[in-house]
């Protein structure tokens, strides 16, 4: 537990002096993510880390961004409490600061919320060199511009994290997996109607011809449910969804590209040939292998959402979706509002920001 | 500059503004009048009036942005207004702006039930999406108490919250995508049908920024589920600490409400005579706790919540069906006018605290209420510690309002001080605008008109709103300040 603030303001700042890039780095546990790039001496958020407060009977956390979210996690588990969005850990070093650059949710992301959902309040060094407050610790709070969740995905291009409050969540009761077997496109219309009923889902993913079903909250809601749904009860299940969240099945264990549809959860499904999983309910779609990025892009753009290159391929070029020439615009403008002389992470987003 | 001089440059961009609006707007969709504008002099804060130049009903969206495109060419401010009920004088006109209404907006562009959304345009009121939902078997989760009469485009500007946000979420996490007309003109959409876009997160950016960086013309919402079944549990309590300390309680236990709502002994004695929902009026403070999900799940929750409860000596009431229960809502949803009743005029705040800061919060009050010589009720979303307490006042005595916003003003300063904010969903407006600099600091301030100046390099959006102007800033003075309005403007909130 370490406080390095004004160590990382200093090198912030003698970085603008000297006119030179930084690499914000937490646990590099997501280097593969964004585009590649080499510019700049890494700033190394991890050497500041430790929880600061959490109040398990207010539901907040808040925690020096460069906490690992193993450390976070082990703290609320004693309180019976967790991280409702289920961060990945992509091997085991990821930071709380990362994961919200990142935006990086998990299974349960549509019905318990996403890392930026659960967002209270931050503390960040802009391009100034100035240290910040937004947001709080409580629950609701609308003064200001909601500087915090714009952090999440901006993948540390507008500014260093140095603190994070979280709201946190009860561990439910009694979980339960169900396994249902079909083919895709009734999988996606089987998500959608289930994500419609008052039932205590918390995941639906499908792979390989089988639906997976996550089912969590009271006991009584839990059986009542997975009674009337049917399916066969998975065994040892929590695992499973571990391996999913964490890219760990044998579906991501590959060499080959994997590509990210955020799409219309109702999306009919296309191209079934191709290798798929579909997560979130049908809102989050896996493809791995190659293609055609113009191709690609239309056929998300027809499912109602966007598509990136998640990991692989070529990472000099562009992997977010391109944004309309206004939207361009203000991104360029909102990054130097809040690092006027683009010395943070520069080339990581997008190669013009 | 002569007062002459200044009236005639003002009739004279009034009367080129009205000319060129002419070209494209119907004629009935520019006012200009005074009489037919004076609707539009305040929102529901009516403290705070300005009668605008010109208000504007435009009717398309490239109405929209050929209005802004020319009041942008010619610096002309811009104020953006939805159903005006906001609370923090947001949507109050600008003396030499243009008041752009979304009131004709409101139609439900498309309800998607498999894919449990629904698009709409800004002017859609609150409460219309779902009774769209409803034969779905979904609806939309925020409901403020407004939610018969609010916008979709204002809750977005302002983030809104309701009694169920504590388990469903604010505006801005039942968000999909929004359209937004650029102060320059210019059409974004941002989100998509899909979960979490990349890049830095605009979405939340826009929600909750009050009207200052663009006009939202469409806004894509999630729908919910109807639960199963929902109950809710009305304790009374002898004393408002233990009140406090239940509201935390139930937390601890591991249950997340639906709605967690607490009212003191003035509040409950002005809704009972208001309603007349069986509140016991000799209790301190009461709580409505309501539980939803499957039946199975309710019940087990509600007999957990009924022990707790009287276990911590209050005396309780468990709604039997939903006639029974939407009573026991009714109280505290008609709470605001309700108190409207018991005295001329209120003044209603909106600062938040940690849960854990209740019972002391609302001792201190009681004692701000001597020194200040105001009675104040406090109806509030205490699950989230979200605080509305309402200074009763009497506009008509000279003196009275300035002790109330002093006395508010206190408040604010208070949950700040004990680690929560001076606003958890009404907005700063004009009104909570001086209290921006007890939360944040000059540089936070400063980030602030940076983001703006990324949207609105002229200052043209909704200014004087919001962000206050910094006082060693000097390239943020050219915006007018009109942090108050002389107090010839000020009449009666409750009328
Ligand atoms: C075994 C292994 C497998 C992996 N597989 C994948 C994969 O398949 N796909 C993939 O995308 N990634 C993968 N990653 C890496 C991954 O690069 C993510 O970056 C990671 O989740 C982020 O958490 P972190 O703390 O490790 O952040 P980092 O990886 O250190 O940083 C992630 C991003 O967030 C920014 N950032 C970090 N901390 C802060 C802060 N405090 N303030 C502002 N910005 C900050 C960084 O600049 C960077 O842009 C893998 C990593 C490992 C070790
Ligand atoms: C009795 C009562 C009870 C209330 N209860 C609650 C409650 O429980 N929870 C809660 O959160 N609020 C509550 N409010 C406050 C108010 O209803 C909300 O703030 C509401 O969201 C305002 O919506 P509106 O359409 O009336 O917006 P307006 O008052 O017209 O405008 C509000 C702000 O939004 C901006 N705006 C409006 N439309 C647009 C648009 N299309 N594009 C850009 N900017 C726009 C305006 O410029 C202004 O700054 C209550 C108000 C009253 C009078």
């Amino acid at each position: 537990m370490t406080d390095a603030t004004q160590s990382l303001i200093e090198q912030v700042n003698s970085a603008r002096a000297e006119q030179r890039h930084l690499r914000i780095v937490g646990g590099d546990s997501k280097a593969f993510m964004g585009r590649e790039t080499t510019e700049g001496e890494s700033l190394e958020v991890g050497r500041h880390n430790g929880i600061v407060s959490y109040e398990p009977v207010e539901l907040v956390l808040t925690a020096r961004a460069g906490t690992p979210l193993a450390e976070i996690e082990a703290a609320l588990a004693e309180h019976h409490q967790m991280l409702a969005f289920e961060p990945p850990h992509f091997g085991g070093g990821a930071t709380i600061g990362g994961t919200l650059a990142c935006n990086q949710s998990g299974p349960a992301r549509p019905w318990s919320g996403s890392v930026r959902d659960m967002v209270l309040g931050l503390r960040l060094i802009n391009g100034r060199g100035e240290h910040l407050r937004f947001g709080g610790q409580v629950i609701k709070n609308v003064a200001g511009y909601d500087v915090s969740r714009l952090q999440a995905g901006a993948l540390g291009t507008l500014g260093v994290i140095t603190e994070v409050s979280l709201k946190v969540m009860p561990i439910p009761a009694v979980t339960l997996t169900l396994v249902q077997e079909m083919p895709a496109d009734q999988a996606i219309a089987q998500m959608n109607r289930y994500s419609g009923l008052p039932k205590p889902l918390t995941g639906a993913f499908w792979l390989d011809g089988k639906l997976y079903l996550r089912l969590a909250g009271a006991e009584s809601a839990v059986n009542g449910t997975a009674q009337q749904w049917g399916g066969e009860r998975l065994e040892d299940a929590d695992t499973l969804w571990q391996q999913l969240n964490n890219h760990q099945l044998d579906f991501f264990n590959t060499d080959r590209l994997l590509w990210r549809f955020s799409v219309n959860s109702a999306a009919p499904h296309w191209q079934p040939q191709q290798n798929w999983l579909l997560d979130w309910g049908g809102s989050q779609r896996w493809l791995s292998g190659d293609g055609d990025p113009a191709v690609m892009t239309e056929q998300a753009g027809a499912a109602g959402g966007q598509v990136s290159l998640f990991r692989g391929g070529d990472r000099q070029s562009e992997v977010s979706p391109a944004l309309a020439p206004p939207l361009q615009k203000l991104h360029q403008r909102l990054k130097v509002a809040m690092d006027p002389d683009g010395i943070f992470n520069k080339g990581r987003l997008y190669g013009w920001m | 500059m002569t007062t002459a001089t200044a009236e005639n440059g003002t009739t004279d961009i009034k009367s080129d503004l009205a000319a060129e609006f002419a070209r494209f707007l119907k004629p009935g969709c520019i006012i200009a009048d005074q009489e037919t504008q004076k609707p539009y002099e305040c929102d529901g804060l009516s403290m705070y009036c300005e009668m605008p130049l010109l208000v504007v009903l435009p009717e398309t969206v490239e109405q929209v942005q050929q209005v802004l495109r020319l009041c942008h060419q010619r610096a002309v401010p811009v104020v953006a207004r939805g159903a005006g009920t906001g609370l923090c004088a947001g949507a109050m006109p600008h003396s030499e702006g243009v008041l752009l209404s979304l009131a004709k907006f409101n139609r439900i562009l498309d309800i998607d039930p498999l894919a449990r959304t629904a698009r709409l345009q800004p002017g859609v009121r609150n409460l219309a999406i779902s009774e769209a939902a409803w034969p779905h078997g979904l609806y939309y989760g925020p409901d403020p108490s407004s939610q018969i009469a609010c916008s979709i485009g204002g809750n977005v500007a302002e983030n809104s919250g309701g009694v169920h946000c504590l388990k469903y979420g604010l505006t801005v996490h039942n968000l999909l995508q929004v359209e937004m007309i650029t102060v320059e003109g210019e059409r974004l959409v941002i989100g998509s049908e899909g979960l979490d876009s990349g890049g830095p997160d605009l979405l939340a950016l826009i929600t909750g920024s009050e009207g200052l960086l663009g006009v939202i013309t469409e806004v894509t919402v999630k729908l919910l589920p109807m639960p199963e079944k929902a109950q809710v549990v009305m304790a009374a309590f002898d004393s408002v600490q233990t009140a406090g300390e239940a509201v935390s309680a139930v937390i601890s236990r591991g249950i997340i409400p639906a709605g967690l709502e607490m009212m003191d002994k003035h509040a409950i004695v002005a809704a009972e005579a208001f309603v007349q929902a069986g509140y016991p009026t000799e209790a301190e403070a009461l709580l409505l706790c309501e539980v939803d999900g499957t039946q199975e799940e309710v019940q087990e929750h509600i007999q957990q919540v009924s022990e707790l409860f009287e276990g911590m000596g209050a005396s309780i009431r468990v709604s039997h069906d939903d006639a029974e229960r939407a009573l026991l809502w009714k109280g505290r949803k008609s709470a605001f006018p309700a108190v409207g009743r018991i005295s001329p005029d209120y003044y209603c705040m909106d600062g938040t605290i940690p849960r854990g800061q209740l019972a002391p919060v609302l001792l201190a009050m009681q004692e701000m209420s001597e020194r200040h010589g105001l009675r104040v009720a406090n109806v509030f979303h205490a699950g989230d510690g979200n605080l509305h307490p309402l200074i009763l006042f009497d506009a008509n005595v000279p003196g009275e309002f300035e002790r109330a916003e002093a006395f508010g003003g206190e408040i604010l300063e208070l949950c700040v001080a004990v680690g929560g904010c001076i606003t958890g969903e009404h907005g700063v407006g004009v009104e909570k605008i001086r209290q921006m600099a007890i939360q944040f600091r000059d540089e936070e301030i400063a980030q602030f008109h940076a983001i703006k100046a990324a949207f609105d390099p002229v200052g043209t959006l909704n200014p004087g709103k919001g962000i206050p102007v910094l006082k060693n800033c000097q390239e943020y003075r050219a915006l007018k300040p009109d942090g108050m309005q002389p107090m010839a403007h000020v009449h009666g909130s409750t009328s």
